[in-house]
């Protein structure tokens, strides 16, 4: 089966400064795979890069088989247009720490702006779409809320409810419940593992190292621009072979 | 001063200071809508242009906003059809207040788009949505939000403005009633009576832009 995302030696720098050093990484449909690692090691820039938020100098990465951000020509490596980038961001989904709601528009408004924009879906088919996921994500009672009126897992929620709506085949996730207050965290938690439950495709980046080990199907560890570990949460958890994996373990609250 | 007399005599002028005024009206609104649109492209083009669209649109403004208006009239009537460019003195004032607008819209403009978080363009790339659509639905919107107030100032710039076209002889309000003045010699009365209705005219617009910003302000 295609693997929904294949990423093959990928290298990122930013300057001079090397942030990702040859990535390689398989996730098939239906896993949920949990990127943890201390800071800086390169998390939230490898989901950047699988979102073509950032560009990256080597190595390929696939979304369902396609090649994303870039084509060889006669040799070349050359970056795609906007307008392919643009559909090829939309095969992903990303929900952001600090949620990146658009402040000027309901809820509801927000979720729909994709579904209407990027897949050109008439305004009732877009409200229904959005409606069904606010619903999902419980957010349904507070589809006319503006986000400046609401909590941020509440924010959070319609979030997630706005990159899923456009029906990705991989959701990223980058340390969502990172910026809220410790009360709010489980509600989002929670609708991240519902999705999950569902069988939903997805990357997350995540410091809450019981959720990793409870929701996913593979945990990768990353180390200074590389995968350093991986494997099934019982054996990453359970028995690190690394010392920085065992080190980083000790360091983090489970 | 005898009210009675002045009274009589405005009534007299009154469609020589209306045509004034509707000249003064249309001046203000063409140069504040064409140069808005103008400012606009600016702005966006400041933001986002190669180097070299930067740094010729970074002259323009600056050299536009460091020029006194009274300059800017006078070169676009005088200059102009030095080189060959026929305007009337009614489309020459227009055009430098035009672009006056312009250069203040597109510096405020590029303001208020550098002050959204970069995240929001994220957000909206990350739905898919192309730069085009990102600009008119995410960024444009909040945009304009924030420039209202100092939009709505400007507007009330050009209406000011506008009096310095009567130094090319367009007959706005202010040339209008010193055409007035030299005939009834009321000269305190008729100018007095022109301060307030340019008072009158900026307070409307300042009031209709503090409505505006209510309606659209967003609900926290
Ligand atoms: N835009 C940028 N310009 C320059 N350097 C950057 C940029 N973004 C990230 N970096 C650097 O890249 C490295 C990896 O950053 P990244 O944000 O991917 O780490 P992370 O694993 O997500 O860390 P954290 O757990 O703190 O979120 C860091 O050293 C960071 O300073
Ligand atoms: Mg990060």
């Amino acid at each position: 089966m295609t693997p929904v995302l294949k990423i093959t030696d990928l290298h990122k720098s930013f300057g001079d400064v090397k942030v990702l050093t040859g990535i390689d990484l398989t996730v098939q449909k239906g896993d949920v795979v949990s990127l943890i690692g201390s800071s800086g090691s390169g998390k939230t820039t490898l989901l950047r890069c699988v979102n073509l938020l950032e560009e990256f100098e080597r190595g390929t990465i696939e979304i369902a088989g396609e090649a994303i951000g870039y084509r060889e020509e006669g040799g070349r490596r050359r970056r795609l247009p906007e307008r392919q980038i643009a559909r090829q961001r939309a095969m992903t989904g990303m929900a952001f720490q600090q949620f990146n709601l658009f402040p000027h528009m309901t809820a509801l408004k927000n979720v729909m702006l994709g579904l209407v924009k990027t897949k050109k879906l008439g305004q009732d088919e877009a409200r229904a779409i959005a409606e069904k996921w606010l619903d999902r994500v419980g957010m349904i009672e507070r589809k006319d809320h503006f986000p400046g009126q609401l909590s941020g897992g509440q924010q959070q929620r319609v979030a997630i409810a706005r990159a899923i709506a456009m029906n990705p085949q991989l959701m990223l996730f980058d340390e969502v419940t990172s910026s809220l207050d410790p009360e709010l965290v489980q509600e989002v938690l929670a609708v991240v593992r519902d999705l999950a439950a569902d069988g939903m495709t997805m990357l997350i980046v995540t410091h809450e190292m019981r959720f990793a080990r409870d929701v996913s199907t593979k945990v990768v560890f990353m180390d200074q621009g590389r995968i350093a570990e991986e494997g099934p949460p019982e054996a990453v958890f359970g028995a690190p072979k690394s010392e920085r994996l065992a080190g980083f373990l000790a360091n983090s609250e489970i | 001063m005898d009210l009675s007399l002045f009274l009589d005599n405005l009534w007299n002028a009154r469609m020589s200071l209306l045509a004034g005024f509707g000249n003064t009206l249309l001046i203000s609104l063409v140069a504040v809508i064409l140069g808005s649109g103008l400012g606009v492209l600016v702005g966006l083009a400041l933001s986002y242009g190669n180097l070299a669209t930067r740094f010729v649109l970074r002259v323009y403004t600056d050299f536009l906003r460091g020029t006194p208006v009274f300059v800017l009239i006078l070169a676009c009537f005088y200059v102009l059809s030095v080189v060959g460019v026929d305007l009337s003195a009614f489309q020459a004032g227009v055009l430098a207040l035009t672009l006056f607008c312009s250069s203040h819209v597109g510096e405020i403009i590029r303001g208020a788009l550098a002050a959204i978080p970069k995240g929001q363009t994220e957000a909206a790339k990350s739905i898919g949505l192309t730069f085009g659509q990102t600009f008119a639905s995410v960024l444009l919107p909040q945009a304009l939000r924030q420039i209202l107030p100092t939009w709505v100032n400007t507007a009330t710039e050009i209406v000011k403005a506008s009096t310095l076209l009567s130094i090319i002889g367009v007959v706005e309000l202010l040339l209008a009633t010193q055409q007035v003045i030299s005939r009834t010699y009321l000269s305190l009365e008729f100018y007095f009576f022109a301060g307030f209705v340019y008072w009158l005219l900026n307070f409307l617009i300042e009031q209709a832009g503090r409505a505006v910003e209510r309606r659209v302000s967003i609900p926290q």
